[in-house]
């Protein structure tokens, strides 16, 4: 298949979209200012793939929806975004093991779809593989040193692990399920740079990609689109 | 180069743009987080048409995270204005996606004239102010979703660096 439907660039673009909501929410409250700065860059880049890949679903729909109606007047329900994504940013050392299960993730779908016959989603796709690959390089760094520095740290970026391995294998659902096995490489490899523990808990949580979400979606997507909501259309 | 110094630039309409004009005009826009260059040097300027009445600019987006592609869109169409060229369309084409090669051989010179080390292999990198070549990162994320923040271990001086992408 060298397409993808309305319904999967818009699970594509939920995920782009409330992962930058959720690195937004560090901007001025990172650790350190090059953290902070980083932070924001990245959630920058997840936001620029979401924009295009709104405004392209729109295109494809052809029912004349714009990025904009798209990301701010869907409803919880209807956002298809992986659990993994709308998880709270935890401590530091818990955002970064998101990021690289996420990373890690986006870095095999975008090699994948900027091969499709599609155009404008393989020139999407080829920016955001580059992109990917530059954020993987900041969060598989900070796990290792994580993991592998203080007793402190080391706790922490297990701790991470262990409670959000059980929204990873939502990502390889369906028609992505043949992501799974680079994916697995990579993180077993950078688990193990970083002295860190695969999770042994067979349990796993499903239900974003059909929009049923865990409790904190709700509030995140509440925050983003308020001023939307009251005022419909407002521009700045 | 702003559009009131451009050669000729007497009042025309979307029906009387030459092809050059138009062109030029287009090329004349800079981007707003480095002044110094054009849409033309960083080769985000696809294509510029001129068909019966309609002025069509093509522009492919640099980082997905550039919040100055909006700003640039804008510009197009204000550039245009001045000269009397209402609805101009700017059109955004992702494919093939945008890479820091498309950036021209007079943009790199620019860039590092103003103090930014243009996109290239990081064993590459020399210190735009005193070329040398060591050059170590403070920060892979920088000033603008396009640079990463260096520092020149010869000078002492930090600069910005064009991530190559």
């Amino acid at each position: 298949m060298t397409i993808k439907s309305v319904t999967s660039l818009l699970a594509h673009a939920d995920d782009n979209m409330v992962l930058a909501q959720r690195l937004g929410e560090l901007i001025s409250n990172a650790p350190e200012l090059e953290i902070d700065i980083a932070l924001g860059n990245t959630a920058l880049d997840h936001l620029g793939v979401a924009r295009a890949l709104y405004t392209h679903a729109g295109n494809t729909e052809g029912k004349g929806r714009s990025e904009d109606e798209l990301a701010m007047f869907r409803t919880e329900r209807e956002y298809t975004n992986l659990l993994l994504v709308e998880q709270p940013n935890g401590d530091f050392a818990h955002t970064m093991v998101r990021q690289l299960f996420f990373d890690a993730y986006q870095m095999e779908l975008w090699r994948d779809l900027s091969t499709f016959s599609d155009t404008t989603l393989a020139g999407i796709a080829a920016r955001a593989l580059k992109e990917a690959t530059y954020h993987m390089r900041f969060s598989s760094g900070w796990v290792t040193r994580l993991g592998d520095g203080t007793e402190e740290s080391h706790r922490r970026a297990q701790d991470g692990v262990n409670a959000l391995w059980q929204y990873t294998s939502e990502m390889f659902e369906g028609e992505a399920e043949h992501y799974h096995p680079a994916w697995s490489t990579t993180i077993e490899s950078a688990l193990i740079e970083a002295g860190l523990d695969p999770v042994a808990d067979p349990y796993q949580r499903t239900g974003g990609r059909s929009g049923f979400h865990t409790e904190y979606l709700g509030f995140l997507l509440a925050e983003m689109q308020w001023v939307q909501r009251s005022y419909p259309g407002l521009k700045w | 180069m702003g559009a009131a110094e451009l050669p000729g630039s007497e009042m025309v309409t979307a029906a009387t743009i030459s092809i050059v004009t138009a062109r030029k005009v287009a090329a004349s826009v800079v981007d707003p987080e480095i002044p110094v260059l054009t849409i033309d040097d960083l080769g985000i300027l696809r294509s510029v048409v001129v068909d019966e009445g309609r002025v069509i600019v093509t522009i492919t987006p640099t980082y997905s995270g550039c919040p100055a592609m909006g700003q640039m869109e804008d510009d197009i169409v204000t550039a245009f204005e001045r000269i009397g060229v209402e609805g101009v369309e700017v059109v955004t084409v992702h494919f093939p996606a945008w890479s820091t090669d498309w950036i021209s051989e007079d943009g790199q010179r620019k860039l590092r004239q103003f103090g930014i080390a243009p996109a290239v292999s990081e064993q590459d990198l020399t210190c735009p102010r005193c070329d040398a070549s060591t050059p170590t990162m403070i920060a892979r994320f920088g000033s603008t979703a396009c640079k990463a923040l260096m520092v020149c271990s010869s000078c002492g001086e930090p600069f910005d660096f064009f991530k190559p992408f």
